[in-house]
């Protein structure tokens, strides 16, 4: 099985979250992702300031397999976007939790943060997949 | 579970993520398909190929049969081991399957017989067309099933076969011609592939293959799995069955044209009449290759549209490894120029129209 940090959150969709304890969130695909997508290739980051609902498009990774839709897991506006991707998108596969991280979001609303799935939660989820 | 080739248990202890593919459990890659395609580019790698058919085609009119049967010809083939890639048509001159045929005696020897590697995703299909048509000729076909079969691929592929077995062998790769093999006590090894570089194809008995996998291992042979196989075959710009070629399109709409012999004229192979049509009246699809420059990856199935002549269809894309970015295949209309766009995640994209190949022993080949 694939590693799942339990200090995280996570979404079904398969992105992590990281509340930095400011307000903002930080947010990744999981290790179960980058397993299942393969050798990331390209990476496609939203605008700074953009704003997101929870469930909307923010992103996409292309991988050697397929394209994939990055999610907002919660709404917010975009405060920070992980740059280095760019040049060196296989970070999200060598180190999906630290330095392949996406982007990061200040919350509009703290209380959505209720509704992610737990470490064991989002394990259970993948199982049934 | 599907189908396991003898190799299956190595497959699994060298960490070789399974999938299926056409029915046989085929291993994927072995940690990163990115790595594996960049060592065959710059040093070796090999390939358990073993799910592809084998048939052996034997019997007094051996060429006469295939001579029908394929849309190139057998003829052509004058030297021992020498090997032919062709395609196996349909009455409408669509393509059932794309095939190598290696002359195994001597040419005009009165035992003269050729061995054929079909795709294993064909395989039931193929054996029940080249059955069909074998009647009415003095001709045998035998499948192989207990023949395994390694690519060993790279610039340094051949140096290392070579070494590893030695001997007689040893001299005889080393002096092998390009699309030449040669048997050696049941082994038949050829100078073929499918990934545009130099190395080798080797069939290799069942129970000899596992040693052969674990010696390459040995002597610094990467294993690699399909997911490499298929990037470096589309930089190549060779054809992948089922993708880029079925059985609703013909050699000259799938960039094969060079494999179909119209000469001699009174040669009468299956699909022939619908060939000769097309060449005459012109202006068929046509297969090319697309480059994008730009980040993004061109997929399969991807619309591409030319302006003010039509549209065609991505036949397969993928991220080049070699060239850091996106490469194609797309069957597009005649008419079809340099530029092109390609409709993308509900995006128009320009993209560049080159002839294929786009890598050829390591470097960038087209214009």
């Amino acid at each position: 099985m694939s590693n799942v940090p339990g200090e995280l959150k996570y979404v079904s969709s398969h992105e992590w979250i990281r509340e930095e304890g400011d307000g903002t969130v930080t947010i990744g695909v999981t290790d179960h992702a980058q397993e299942a997508l393969g050798d990331v290739v390209f990476v496609e980051l939203p605008d700074i300031d953009a704003e997101v609902s929870a469930g909307d498009d923010a992103g996409v990774v292309e991988s050697v397999k397929a394209a994939s839709d990055i999610y907002a897991p919660v709404s917010g506006v975009v405060v920070a976007v992980n740059e280095d991707l760019e040049d060196a998108p296989e970070m999200v596969n060598s180190d999906p939790y630290g330095d392949g991280w996406f982007f990061k979001l200040k919350l509009t609303d703290e209380s959505e943060l209720d509704d992610l799935l737990s470490a064991d939660e989002y394990t259970a989820a993948c199982e049934e997949e | 579970m599907g189908h396991k080739t003898p190799l299956y248990e190595l497959h699994e202890s060298m960490g070789g993520k399974l999938v299926d593919f056409g029915g046989w459990d085929m291993p994927l890659h072995y940690g990163s398909q990115l790595e594996e395609h960049n060592i065959v580019r710059q040093d070796s790698g090999m390939f358990d190929v073993s799910h592809m058919t084998i048939v052996d085609v034997s019997g007094q009119e051996a060429r006469k049969y295939l001579q029908y049967l394929v849309a190139n010809d057998v003829a052509r083939l004058e030297v021992k081991g020498k090997a032919l890639y062709t395609a196996m048509l349909n009455e409408q001159g669509g393509i059932i399957d794309d095939l190598i045929i290696y002359l195994m005696t001597e040419k005009g020897s009165s035992n003269e017989w050729y061995r054929l590697v079909v795709n294993c995703a064909t395989r039931e299909k193929d054996l029940a067309w080249m059955a069909d048509r074998a009647i009415g000729f003095d001709v045998t076909l035998n499948e192989q099933p207990e023949l395994a079969m390694v690519a060993v691929q790279g610039p340094k592929a051949r140096a290392k076969v070579a070494a590893l077995l030695g001997g007689s062998r040893e001299q005889a790769i080393n002096e092998l011609a390009v699309f030449q093999g040669f048997e050696s006590e049941g082994w038949f090894i050829a100078r073929t592939g499918y990934t545009g570089e130099d190395g080798l194809e080797i069939i290799v008995p069942d129970d000899e293959v596992a040693k052969f996998w674990s010696d390459l291992a040995e002597a610094a042979v990467a294993p690699c799995g399909l997911g490499a196989r298929d990037t470096l075959r589309l930089e190549a710009g060779m054809n992948l069955y089922g993708s880029d070629m079925t059985d609703t399109v013909t050699p000259l709409e799938s960039g094969i044209a060079w494999s179909v012999a119209f000469e001699p004229a009174d040669r009468q192979f299956v699909g022939r009449d619908v060939l000769d049509q097309q060449k005459a009246n012109g202006g068929y699809d046509k297969l090319v290759g697309l480059v994008l420059e730009t980040r993004g990856v061109l997929r399969g199935h991807q619309r591409v549209i030319v302006d003010g002549i039509g549209e065609g269809e991505i036949t397969s894309g993928t991220f080049s490894p070699t060239l850091g970015f996106s490469v194609a295949l797309a069957r597009v209309p005649a008419g079809t120029g340099a530029a092109a766009k390609v409709e993308m995640r509900g995006k128009e994209i320009d993209v560049r129209v080159v002839r294929p190949p786009f890598v050829r022993n390591g470097k960038k080949v087209f214009e």
